[in-house]
Parts: C-alpha cells; sequence; structure tokens
C-alpha cells in the first residue's frame, strides 16, 4: 500500500508517516435519544486501521451505547456512521465477519469443550476465507496465545474467572477480524489479571494488525492499551490524542506549593512559570520550599470531566428502561 | 462454500452438540426420566384399569401423559430461550456471521432429540406396563407420528414467543406450567371430561392441548374407549386442523418476535439481565 502513488479513495493519510491509512471507523454528529435524555449529542470519532483507540469517559458517558451503535447492536437517533465501509444499522453478515467482539460471558455454553466451542464459532468465518487472510484462526495456536491450550478439554464452566476473560478474547478474535470491539475488557480484574490482559491485546493485535477500538473508564488501562484517547463526556469527545498528547496539549493547572516566612501557601495555575517569577518578584529569597507539581493526565481527565459534566445512568439498557 | 448453507450445518453441529451435552449431565437426565416416572407411577398405582364401564382409566391417562410432553415442548423453549438470552448465549451467536441462523436451527434440532427422547421413554414405558396401551396397528403409528409432530408445530412457537417477551425465564416457566396444569384439566387430558361442566370442555376445546390429546387417544387406545369420547368417534379431522391453525399463526408470528428481540439483543442488555438475574433469589 505505501507504494502506491496515490492514496486510493477513501482512505485517510497518516499525517506522521504519510503513508496511506485505511479509516475503520467513522463517526459523525453521533447523536443518540433514549426518550428525553439525549446520550450523545454530536460524537464524531476516527478509528484506523492497526490502530488502538480508547474511549474513555466515566459510567454513564456512553460509551457503551456508542461501541453497540458501531458494532450494529443498537440503532442511533441520528448522524453518519460507516464501520469497513458499511452502515452498522444496514451492514450484511459479510461485514460482520470482519468484526470481533469480545463479550462478558457469564455462564453460556457451560457444558462445552473450550477447544471444542473455540472452534465452533471458528468455522462460522471459514466461508470467508481468502487467500490473503486464511480464516478461522487455528484453534489450537490461538488457545496458545491465550494461555488456554492447558484448558482445551475442560468444560467452559469449569474455567476461573480470568480464564474465561481470555476464552471471550479468543471468541473475539478467532475470525480474524480487521476491527476488534472491546467494552470495560478488564472490569473487576484484580492487577495482575489486569497487566495479562493487556499484554495478550498487545501480542494479538500486533500479530494481527488488527484495530482495536476499547471502552474504559479506568484511565491507567487507556494510557497502556491505546495509540490514540479518546475522552468522551456529556455525550461528546472532548479530547483527542495519545496520553502524552493529552496531557501536554490540554496543560491543565500545575499546582504550586510555598512558604514565605513560615506560612504555607498552595496555588493552582495554568501559568507556572509566570506566577513564580511573580513570586519571586514579590517575596525575593524569603521564599523557601517551592513545589511545581505538573498536571498528570489523571488531573486533565478529571478537569475535562468536571467542565463538560455527565453522570445519569450507568449503563445504555438503563436508560431504556426510564424511556418505557 | 457458501455461508448460509455453512451456518445451516454448523446449526446441526451446534443442536447434536448440545443435546448430547445435556443428555449426559445429571439434571437434565433427570428431566427426561421425571415425567415418564410420574406419569407411569400413577397410572399403575392409582390402578384405574377396567373399571364397571369397560373404560381403561390408566390406559387414558398415559395418552395424557403423552400428550402433556408435546405441550412441555413450549416450556422447554420458552425456557431455553429466555435464560439463554440472559447468559449471552444468544448475543454470541448474534456476533457470528449468520450466528443466527446456526442459532436457530440448533436449537430447533435439539428441541426434536430432547422431545423425540422424551416421548420414547414415556411411550415404551407405557407399552410395556400399562395395559390397554398400545399402537393401534399402521394407521395408529402413524396417527401417532402425525399427530406428535403436529403438536409440537402447535405448541413450540408459543414458547418461543414466550421466551422472547420475557425478563424473567424462571418466573415465566413456573406461570405457564400452572397454565399449562390447568388446560390439561378443561382438556380432558388426564380423564374424560363427562365429569366437568359443558363450559369447561368448551374452553379446552380452544386450545391446541386438548386436540393433542384426542390425535394420542385415536393412535394409542382401542376402539372399545371410544365411550370416553364425547361424540362417541375420534374427531381426527378437527384435531388436524385445530393444530394446524395453531401452528400457522404460530409460524406467522414467532418468527417475528424473535427477529424483533434479538435485534435488540446487546451487551448492556444481556449484562442488565444478568445483575437482574443475580439479584433474584429465584
Amino acid at each position: 500500500m505505501a507504494t502506491m502513488a496515490d492514496p486510493p479513495a477513501g482512505r485517510a493519510v497518516d499525517s506522521a508517516t504519510g503513508t496511506p491509512t485505511e479509516t475503520v471507523v467513522e463517526a459523525e454528529d453521533l447523536r443518540m435519544d433514549y426518550g428525553p435524555t439525549r446520550v450523545l449529542d454530536g460524537l464524531g470519532l476516527t478509528v484506523r486501521a492497526g490502530e488502538v483507540v480508547a474511549l474513555l469517559g466515566p459510567n454513564g458517558a456512553g460509551k457503551t451505547t456508542t461501541i453497540e451503535i458501531l458494532e450494529g447492536f443498537r440503532r442511533r437517533s441520528a448522524g453518519r456512521v460507516e464501520v469497513l465501509g458499511q452502515d452498522p444499522a444496514r451492514a450484511d453478515e459479510a461485514w460482520r465477519a470482519e468484526l470481533g467482539v469480545v463479550l462478558q460471558s457469564w455462564r453460556d455454553h457451560g457444558v462445552w469443550r473450550v477447544r471444542e466451542l473455540l472452534h465452533h464459532f471458528g468455522r462460522y468465518y471459514a466461508a470467508y476465507s481468502t487467500p490473503e487472510r486464511v480464516r478461522p484462526f487455528d484453534t489450537d495456536t490461538l488457545l496458545g496465545r491465550v494461555g488456554l491450550a492447558g484448558h482445551a478439554h475442560q468444560q467452559v464452566k469449569s474455567l476461573s474467572g480470568g480464564q474465561r476473560r481470555r476464552l471471550d478474547v479468543a471468541i473475539g478474535l478467532v475470525g480474524r477480524p480487521r476491527l476488534l470491539f472491546l467494552d470495560e475488557p478488564t472490569a473487576g480484574f484484580d492487577p495482575q489479571a489486569r497487566r495479562d490482559f493487556h499484554d495478550l491485546v498487545h501480542d494479538v493485535v500486533d500479530e494481527n494488525d488488527t484495530a482495536v477500538l476499547l471502552t474504559t473508564h479506568d484511565l491507567d488501562e487507556a494510557e497502556r492499551l491505546a495509540d490514540r484517547i479518546l475522552v468522551l463526556t456529556g455525550g461528546r469527545i472532548v479530547a483527542d490524542g495519545s496520553a502524552e498528547q493529552l496531557a501536554t496539549d490540554l496543560g491543565g493547572d500545575s499546582e504550586l506549593a510555598w512558604t514565605v516566612d513560615g506560612r504555607r501557601s498552595v496555588h493552582s495555575t495554568r501559568e507556572p512559570a509566570k506566577f513564580v517569577a511573580g513570586l519571586y518578584a514579590d517575596h525575593g529569597d524569603s521564599v523557601t520550599d517551592l513545589r511545581v507539581t505538573r498536571a498528570t493526565l489523571e488531573d486533565v481527565y478529571m478537569d475535562l470531566v468536571r467542565r463538560h459534566g455527565s453522570g445519569g445512568p450507568a449503563n445504555a439498557a438503563e436508560y431504556e428502561r426510564k424511556d418505557r | 462454500m457458501n455461508p448460509a448453507t455453512n451456518a445451516v450445518r454448523l446449526g446441526v453441529a451446534r443442536g447434536w452438540t448440545d443435546f448430547l451435552r445435556l443428555s449426559t449431565t445429571p439434571s437434565e437426565l433427570f428431566g427426561y426420566i421425571f415425567y415418564p416416572l410420574v406419569f407411569v407411577g400413577v397410572a399403575i398405582g392409582a390402578d384405574l384399569e377396567h373399571n364397571e364401564t369397560g373404560a381403561d382409566g390408566s390406559a387414558y391417562l398415559m395418552t395424557g401423559g403423552v400428550a402433556f410432553l408435546l405441550a412441555n415442548t413450549l416450556l422447554l423453549l420458552a425456557q431455553m430461550i429466555g435464560s439463554e438470552r440472559e447468559d449471552g448465549t444468544l448475543l454470541r451467536a448474534k456476533a457470528l456471521p449468520h450466528g443466527m441462523i446456526g442459532y436457530t436451527v440448533g436449537k430447533s434440532l435439539q428441541l426434536l432429540l430432547t422431545s423425540a427422547v422424551s416421548l420414547t421413554l414415556i411411550i415404551v414405558a407405557s407399552l410395556v406396563l400399562v395395559d390397554g396401551f398400545s399402537i393401534q396397528g399402521w394407521t395408529g403409528l402413524l396417527t401417532l407420528l402425525c399427530f406428535c409432530a403436529l403438536g409440537i408445530m402447535a405448541l413450540a412457537p408459543y414458547g418461543a414467543i414466550l421466551g422472547s417477551l420475557t425478563t424473567n425465564p424462571r418466573m415465566t416457566v413456573a406461570v405457564v406450567m400452572m397454565a399449562l396444569l390447568g388446560l390439561t384439566v378443561v382438556s380432558g387430558l388426564f380423564f374424560p371430561l363427562d365429569i366437568l361442566p359443558a363450559w369447561a370442555g368448551v374452553i379446552g376445546m380452544l386450545f391446541p392441548l386438548y386436540w393433542a390429546g384426542v390425535g394420542m387417544r385415536a393412535a394409542l387406545l382401542p376402539e372399545t374407549q371410544l365411550a370416553f369420547e364425547a361424540t362417541g368417534a375420534w374427531e381426527l379431522p378437527q384435531a388436524a386442523g385445530v393444530l394446524m391453525v395453531w401452528a400457522v399463526v404460530g409460524f406467522l408470528v414467532a418468527p417475528w418476535v424473535l427477529r424483533r428481540m434479538a435485534r435488540r439483543e446487546s451487551g448492556s442488555r444481556v449484562s442488565e439481565a444478568r445483575e437482574r438475574a443475580m439479584k433474584r433469589a429465584y
């Protein structure tokens, strides 16, 4: 693709490398109303091929609603959406074969064996296999990849919570999707399981050049997993960039603490250097114990959420119930 | 490879696997044996045989048992669909290309296999253990097969509809179970209707269970038992007619309700259903 003189229509050009990068998700002015409640209000986002994008936002911000619209599981109220070249609300089964959805299993397929279930689901994709993209994934390779090779012949219901999530990921990946959706992938994980899960997603995604859109309310997770973070609050995307970009560009307030004549003072400002200069001009050498704390990504995020407001029910289905 | 045909093949594989796996689960095995055991036990224990009219009460009761198992397909399907919506099985199918074809084929096959096993069990047990219960020649066998198929087609679609509409599968199954038990009484399934007021029989005749019972009696009881029938004859054409009307309406409405339900399934609905289920003690 990089050797082409002109990028084909419908492809964005990656500004950093100049190579044409295919857009896999594009949403414009997306709106979603549950009765009188507007959950998404003019949301726009783009995901390019091979990119890992985190949709970060507080509970009730509309993350799950957004992802379910993109998955084709929920109808939007208004706006333009294109996922892998089709409108999810009208997309066909061949389109579905290009997607991977990691669902949170509970007790479904409990009596199936791990390998048997993964193999069975994989066979649905065999009809869509091409020489360039052989599908499905080889069952045993994939089981090994997610660390379940030793559990292949166990019943699904005998797996631990963490093992089940690994199986969920394997099922999401078995069709070698071009785009993978992960909704709150590590909710309820302990720190070790969370780290293992992040490593797994990284590895599998790198190997297969799969684009990933994940939702999380965990900043740490977004920072660790994503190439790009979209902050969703108040029904729209209020920030878009890598973790470093967000922290730098959005600045946020730096916190200053100092002591003058034994009196401790604290002040927040967007321009710490200027403030410090003023401080010394006023008090000279009597300023002691000066400390400047730069805004972290977390501060930026909290600030964004506070400014744009959010709230509302924590779960998309809850909106519908209120609606009824 | 055509994706849709592939999905049909996978549906057959799924139905077979679900059937095999569940058939080797102790609780499911118990489900198979439970009804035959209860009905045969009551039929023998109550000693309803050869009372003064020459009518054979035990054999009559067992034909009702067979008809009741036909109605049980409604409960089975409501329970399967209701709980598989709740636990996310259905959403998984929806996330696969042509997964809903696979799911529908799989569930239909699973239901047919499960029904075939439980019907065979109760019929064989009755043939061996209950006097006066016998397949009435080749016409009887044909009648039995036709009315088993008709009965399932007239009843099962309504199970699919109920399973699609419920938000509490266990409660729905309990309520439908009570309703079915009520219907068995006004349908004259276990004992002749003449001991009940006439209006009860009229209510029963509106529902498919009554006519499934007629079909089973025609297939499994000798002509000497015709004295039980209100009209003194096996009303097979009427029975087939009523069952077909129920089947046609069911097969028109059920796919529409199922499609509507499936369209609305999503991750947040499943997790909401899960939370609801976990808050309930039943």
